[in-house]
């Protein structure tokens, strides 16, 4: 079914750039497994989001003034003035977190089913490239408004580079433009800010032929054998596309139209004001689990290796996974880790919005009381009074859930993969699908 | 093993649960809640309220407080009308120019400009005020967690303070204020205005009609977009209805 134009036009113009043949191979010759469940419907909707991202933002960026003295006030003429502005610009804000949303539920897909792993690293490693995009461009993002949380949160980030021994103080000049975050850093932020998506979106074409390389994975895990475990793309998945997307912009409209704040922080609706320092300091949701792996170390320059280690160690994950089996669905134990994996995340997510130096859970009762670490005693008695009989500390809490991380990802990964024994796989993904009722595969993909 | 991972997840579970409820007893301020006619899903502003609010605002808040993000224009939007619009921006003056020779000079307030500045700058307001700055109150019930519970609560919750408690010189109680000391005094008093609809004017009354206003003022397109809200999403609910209908029908052929 090779693309065969009868236009002469179009025929002139595929003689001298093939272009409607490389879509016509990707949407009708492009073969897809027929078992793809709603969880393969993420990677599309990343996608739309990073066009709405970017057709928001230039629409933005019309409007918007890079400048200390008039960024926020540039951000509430949007507000109020702009006809749509406020449809805009709250599109763009949530659409940063609904892009995050998307893109967390697509790493643990691909974690759940084993899609990084041979002949798929590469995807996965371009995959994590573009998370680190777009965790720099959101974080540079949220700068812009120029409110407390847009100041305090570009000072608390751009001052972990200090941590780097002889060099680290320079390269935060460097990064400023200056002494401190201040114009020259605004400056810069909106035109990286600016710039980064498009790298992004060539980062996503890299990533679709890579895909296009060697194929979706599936539920199954096991490689399209012939013509009877695959489907066109066109238009069995771009209808299911559809569907997903639908259902998708159902739940970005309520957050857009009912409660565009939520995720955002009250303190960012105040103007950044360099003299005066929010009581808690935090990032954006997407940013807290990695926040909260940073503060689990005293140490200033471990924080900082620990938390970009823990996105470097999912480059090694292709070969930290020692099993030849892709899907969970076939690994009775790795299947069980993989949920508490996921529950660590969240937690660790939870811890990054706490505060430091809070308890997690206290304990109160009668202690002795000690001054400057002597226990006071009267007559032979020891003095009590009320206190804190036991607490875990929030900080001892995120050093545990830290652990796990680590844990999880460098030790039970691998040792699972050497010692699990997973059950017997499909002969093909045509059997698999016929194996079970449709009804039972429509339970499976909700 | 597999048993091993179970309990470390349901452990995890119950410390995580365990976690919320301990936090959920913490030590925030529990603020006073109002059931106001902006919340929910269809809410709209009470007009009312909100024009009695800008009522309080002129006379109890402005003396302090600046709304500069706010065009006495857009006061169209509470139901004022034109000619009310340009009256009460022609109450104050601004400076405009410069003019044909090269002078800046004043002139009445037209309905483009903002509601004017109490004070010419941050440090003039800081030296009136002892040393605090009153805050501008256009985005205050957006800037502030509960907004316009938080609002409410404060402007309601000036008592006196528990025994034990040391107040700082020119500081004063409030139960709902973090810290408990604020620098703003009780801004308002029993009948301080008198409402043209004749609604009493209690300290509650007041604290309530001008948190409607400042909701507002903070988010003067909040109806515009509810309305846009329930319209696009009726729309995308009947279209997953046709995309679903779609996809099983397409993918009748395969099962």
């Amino acid at each position: 079914m090779s693309f065969e134009p009868k236009n002469t036009a179009v025929k002139w113009v595929e003689d001298r750039l093939p272009i409607m043949g490389m879509l016509h191979h990707a949407l009708y010759e492009y073969p897809t497994p027929k078992n793809l469940s709603y969880w393969w419907t993420f990677g599309s909707l990343a996608g739309v989001v990073l066009v709405i991202q970017i057709v928001t933002g230039i629409v933005l960026a019309m409007h918007y003034t890079p400048h200390v003295d008039m960024a926020f006030n540039s951000v509430e003429h949007i507000m109020r003035d702009v006809n749509y502005g406020w449809l805009m610009r709250y599109m763009h804000a949530n659409g940063a977190s609904m892009f995050f949303i998307v893109v967390y539920l697509h790493m643990f897909r691909g974690l759940y089913y084993g899609s990084y792993k041979a002949p798929r690293e590469l995807l996965w490693w371009l995959g994590l490239v573009i998370f680190l995009l777009m965790m720099a461009t959101a974080f540079m993002g949220y700068v812009l408004p120029w409110g407390q949380m847009s100041f305090w949160g570009a000072t608390v980030i751009t001052n972990l580079f200090s941590a780097i021994p002889v060099v680290g103080e320079s390269i935060v000049s460097w990064l400023w433009g200056g002494f401190s975050v201040d114009n020259p850093t605004l400056n810069r932020f909106f035109s990286l800010h600016y710039l980064l998506p498009f790298v992004i979106v060539g980062v996503v074409i890299l990533h679709i032929w890579a895909l296009h390389t060697n194929g979706s994975n599936n539920p199954t895990g096991i490689e399209i054998k012939d013509g009877q475990d695959s489907i066109p793309f066109h238009p069995y998945y771009t209808v299911k596309d559809l569907f997903g997307l639908a259902i998708f912009l159902i739940f970005f409209s309520a957050f857009l139209f009912y409660a565009p704040n939520y995720m955002g922080h009250p303190d960012n609706y105040i103007p950044a004001d360099p003299l005066v320092t929010p009581v808690h300091i935090v990032p954006e949701w997407y940013f807290l689990p990695f926040y909260a792996i940073l503060r689990a170390v005293p140490d200033k320059l471990g924080g900082v290796l620990l938390m970009f280690g823990a996105i470097a160690v999912l480059f090694a994950l292709p070969w930290l996974d020692k099993s030849r089996v892709r899907s969970a669905r076939f690994r009775p134990i790795y299947k069980q880790v993989f949920w508490v994996f996921v529950l660590v995340c969240v937690a660790l997510t939870y811890m990054g919005a706490q505060s430091a130096d809070g308890n997690m859970v206290e304990f109160r009762g009668m202690v002795p009381v000690e001054i400057n670490g002597v226990v006071q005693m009267k007559d032979g008695v020891v003095l009590m009074e009320e206190g804190i009989t036991f607490a875990l500390s929030n900080v001892l809490v995120s050093q545990l859930l830290t652990a796990y991380y680590f844990l999880h990802l460098l030790v039970l990964l691998p040792m699972i993969g050497l010692f699990e024994r997973p059950r017997p796989l499909p002969a093909s993904i045509a059997e698999d699908v016929l194996a079970k009722s449709p009804a039972k595969e429509e339970a499976s993909n909700a | 093993m597999l048993k091993l991972m179970t309990s470390i997840g349901i452990a995890a579970l119950i410390s995580l649960t365990a976690v919320t409820g301990a936090r959920a007893a913490g030590e925030a301020i529990e603020l006073k809640s109002v059931s106001w006619q902006h919340g929910g899903l269809f809410g709209t502003y009470d007009r009312a309220a909100a024009q009695r609010g800008l009522q309080v605002y002129r006379e109890v808040c402005a003396g302090c407080h600046g709304l500069g993000l706010v065009a006495f224009r857009t006061l169209s939007d509470l139901g004022f009308s034109e000619e009310e619009i340009k009256a009460l921006a022609a109450e104050s003056d601004y400076e405009d120019g410069p003019d044909g020779e090269g002078e800046m000079f004043e002139r009445p307030g037209k309905p483009f400009d903002v509601f004017p500045s109490p004070f010419p700058n941050a440090n003039a307001a800081k030296a009136s005020n002892g040393g605090a700055y009153p805050v501008d109150l256009s985005l205050i019930t957006k800037a502030r967690a509960n907004g316009d519970n938080y609002l409410y609560s404060l402007l309601t919750g000036y008592t006196d303070p528990p025994a034990d408690f040391e107040l700082a010189e020119g500081s004063n109680y409030n139960a709902y204020f973090p810290g408990h000391q604020i620098a703003m005094p009780s801004p308002l008093s029993e009948d301080a205005v008198e409402y043209a609809d004749g609604t009493p004017a209690t300290v509650d009354q007041m604290a309530k009609d001008v948190t409607v206003f400042l909701a507002w003022t903070a988010e003067p397109k909040m109806e515009e977009r509810k309305s846009m809200g329930l319209k696009v999403i009726i729309f995308l609910l009947i279209l997953a209805g046709l995309f679903y209908a779609v996809k099983r029908k397409v993918w009748s052929d395969l099962h």
